[in-house]
């Protein structure tokens, strides 16, 4: 062990000696702290002459003893162990090392009215980043130099052609579970060659977009975020407006365009591979055989299907682009903080294609387009 | 020198695709010693100390560090590490920690050591690399350039390495804040006994802490010694690296510390002046 305790303390106020020897460093620091708070109360002397090793934790706590025990001293201690004594003493300054602590009740109403003071912040934020982007996409349109096309192009790659297997897997296998459950459900009422009239108005309407939009926010709002976020965690947005490029106009508007003009193009590919789904399951299970399937389909499918979702579709891939790039914009200060506005841009931009869906449906029902 | 070198590199090559950035690359490192790395930019500076920690791995030759063949797969990467602290050129501090947090991160790792005296360490080390006490709650972000250099390096001397790696300490540090780096690395080195690695493009920092200065070019280690020893090669870079106008002013400026009666470069104040051994545990 590297410290002994030899007790030569008279009880005459005369310090009591304490011999370390050996290595006092950090691997030993814990055992060396215990052995100095068990050394007897009041002054004491530390024999330092055994010492063969010595680190800054080491001479750390034999400069705390020395503190917080007037009238200690060391003995024995070589000029570079005197040295590194007077390196940690110079260090001993007040640090704080959390930042301040409060009670718990404060810390519950400031992040209660940190959180409303957010929420309204973000939409007002969230509206002029929306006002911004129409207003630089206008101005970048009219002027000469123009929207940058080659970006847009790129993101489409991105987001669309990337997109084509998983999407188009998701609604193959779509199609087949809304084939399978509806021909069990009809088939109690004999009426299982409605099957086609179920796949064919769910998928071109509501789902085909719908479940496109999701994934798409999940991939692509996410992406969006994310990229953003490191950009502005590197300094990366703040270089481009020193160089004086616009932020708006290099970042966002292309992944806007590409996004509002990809979406209705997956969307329709989306439900074209679900009816396909739903037509295999009608051939394997019911029958149907493929060229009836089709006719059928045509028959009971209505244009407005067909173009009420493709009114939709442009508005959703807006608003997953739109939240994307605004949320990583907000990224500020912290690794953490692109993950947590990750998950926020991937949560809102599902919400609020759901709650745009949901407008659309009450619209287009008050207008009379069914 | 009859001692082991602390870090022994032989015939080492780095290729990036068909980029060659070393070609049968030797150097050694000493105990105690403070050991310059300088060479042009892209030259293979951080490349090389990459290799030497373990992060980059060679295309061939091999790497030695404490004796321990960093490039053989049955190396204990983790436990070297606990030895050797490493500065990287970017700071590298994790962002969501404050800054005394992050120079917990080792101790937390490595030791088991009480909260209080953990919180003590934290602070001591700030205040050792010239950081005022509230810099200790600021996390990474809220801090200046320098600053986060100065706390970066409070990380890596955490746990009181034996071998301390250095990647351009001194860069983005006003002129006072660099002098007062170098007479910390100085102190360090002279109270522990440490050996440094210092890759830097600090002539100051050159002339007047490093014992021995190793110059990287041409894809290897062109030459090693002392700055005087270098400025009699004879090889064109290394004349414009020591003789150009920065150069020959930081020469000025040691020369009249010298005359001042300042302490230059203590050659062989590390082995004598510590009872500490580099390399020891
Ligand atoms: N991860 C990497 N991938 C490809 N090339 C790299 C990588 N890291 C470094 N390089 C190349 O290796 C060379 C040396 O780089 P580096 O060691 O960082 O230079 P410096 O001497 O300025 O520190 C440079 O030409 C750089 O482009
Ligand atoms: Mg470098």
């Amino acid at each position: 062990m590297a410290t002994q305790a030899a007790d030569t303390g008279d009880g005459t106020g005369r310090p009591h000696r304490l011999p370390l020897e050996g290595e006092l460093t950090i691997d030993r620091a814990a055992g060396l702290e215990r052995r100095l708070a068990e050394a007897p109360a009041g002054p004491l002397s530390l024999d330092l002459a055994g010492v063969t090793r010595i680190d800054t934790v080491g001479a750390w706590l034999v400069h705390r003893l020395l503190r917080d025990r007037p009238g200690s001293r060391v003995e024995g201690a070589s000029a570079g162990v005197t040295r590194l004594l007077a390196e940690v003493a110079a260090a001993d300054r007040p640090c704080s090392i959390r930042p301040d602590p409060r009670p718990a009740w404060l810390r519950e109403i400031e992040k209660a009215g940190e959180a409303v003071i957010g929420a309204v912040n973000t939409m007002g934020a969230g509206l002029g980043f929306v006002g911004t982007m129409l207003l630089v996409t206008l101005r970048t349109a009219l002027s000469g130099r123009g929207i940058r096309w080659h970006a847009v192009s790129q993101q489409m790659e991105a987001t669309g052609i990337n997109a084509l297997g998983i999407v188009g897997l998701m609604s193959f296998l779509i199609g087949i579970v809304i084939a399978q459950q509806g021909a069990v459900q009809l088939e109690q009422f004999g009426a299982q060659v409605f099957t086609i009239n179920l796949i064919g108005r769910a998928t071109f309407r509501e789902l085909g977009i719908l479940l496109t939009a999701i994934m798409v926010a999940g991939r692509s709002a996410s992406a969006f975020a994310a990229q953003i976020g490191t950009m502005k965690l590197n300094e990366e947005i703040d270089a481009m407006r020193t160089i004086g490029l616009d932020p708006v106009e290099v970042l966002v508007v292309p992944r806007v365009i590409a996004l509002t003009v990809i979406l209705p193009l997956l969307g329709f590919y989306a439900s074209i591979l679900a009816v396909i789904g739903g037509g295999l399951l009608c051939w394997t299970s019911l029958d149907i055989p493929p060229a009836t399937y089709v006719q059928r389909i045509r028959e009971v499918v209505p244009m407005s299907d067909f173009w009420i979702g493709m009114a939709k579709a442009p508005f959703f891939g807006a608003v997953i682009a739109l939240t994307g790039c605004f949320q990583g914009m907000q990224v500020a200060g912290t690794a953490e903080s692109v993950g947590a506005r990750t998950t926020i841009a991937v949560v809102q931009s599902i919400f609020l294609v759901i709650v745009l869906d949901a407008f659309f449906a009450v619209f287009f029902t008050a207008i009379g387009f069914v | 020198m009859g001692e082991a070198p602390v870090i022994s590199v032989r015939g080492l090559v780095n290729r990036f695709g068909t980029q060659v950035v070393h070609e049968g690359l030797d150097l050694d490192v000493l105990p105690g010693e403070i050991l310059g790395v300088v060479g042009g930019s892209g030259s293979g500076k951080s490349v090389l100390l990459r290799s030497i920690i373990g992060l980059q791995h060679p295309a061939a030759g091999t790497i030695r560090v404490f004796g321990e063949e960093v490039t053989s797969p049955e190396c204990d990467l983790l436990a070297l590490s606990r030895r050797w602290g490493v500065l990287f050129q970017a700071g590298a501090l994790f962002s969501g920690l404050t800054v005394a947090e992050n120079v917990q991160v080792p101790l937390r790792e490595h030791l088991a050591l009480p909260e209080p005296l953990m919180d003590e360490i934290a602070a001591y080390k700030i205040a050792m690399v010239g950081l005022p006490g509230e810099a200790g709650a600021k996390y990474p972000a809220e801090l200046s350039g320098g600053m986060r250099k100065r706390a970066a390096l409070a990380r890596a001397l955490a746990m009181d390495p034996a071998l301390l790696f250095l990647d351009e300490p001194t860069a983005g540090l006003d002129p006072v804040g660099a002098a007062a780096f170098d007479q910390l690395v100085l102190t360090l080195r002279n109270t522990m006994g440490l050996t440094l690695f210092l890759i830097t493009h600090d002539l100051d920092t050159l002339m007047t802490i490093c014992d021995r200065v190793a110059v990287i070019a041409e894809k290897r280690v062109l030459a090693v010694g002392s700055v005087a020893e270098l400025t009699r090669l004879d090889h064109p870079w290394v004349r414009d690296y020591f003789l150009g106008p920065r150069g020959r002013a930081a020469a000025g400026a040691q020369a009249a510390r010298i005359a001042a009666g300042e302490r230059a470069v203590p050659a062989a104040a590390g082995g004598s002046a510590a009872p500490a051994q580099a390399g020891g545990a």
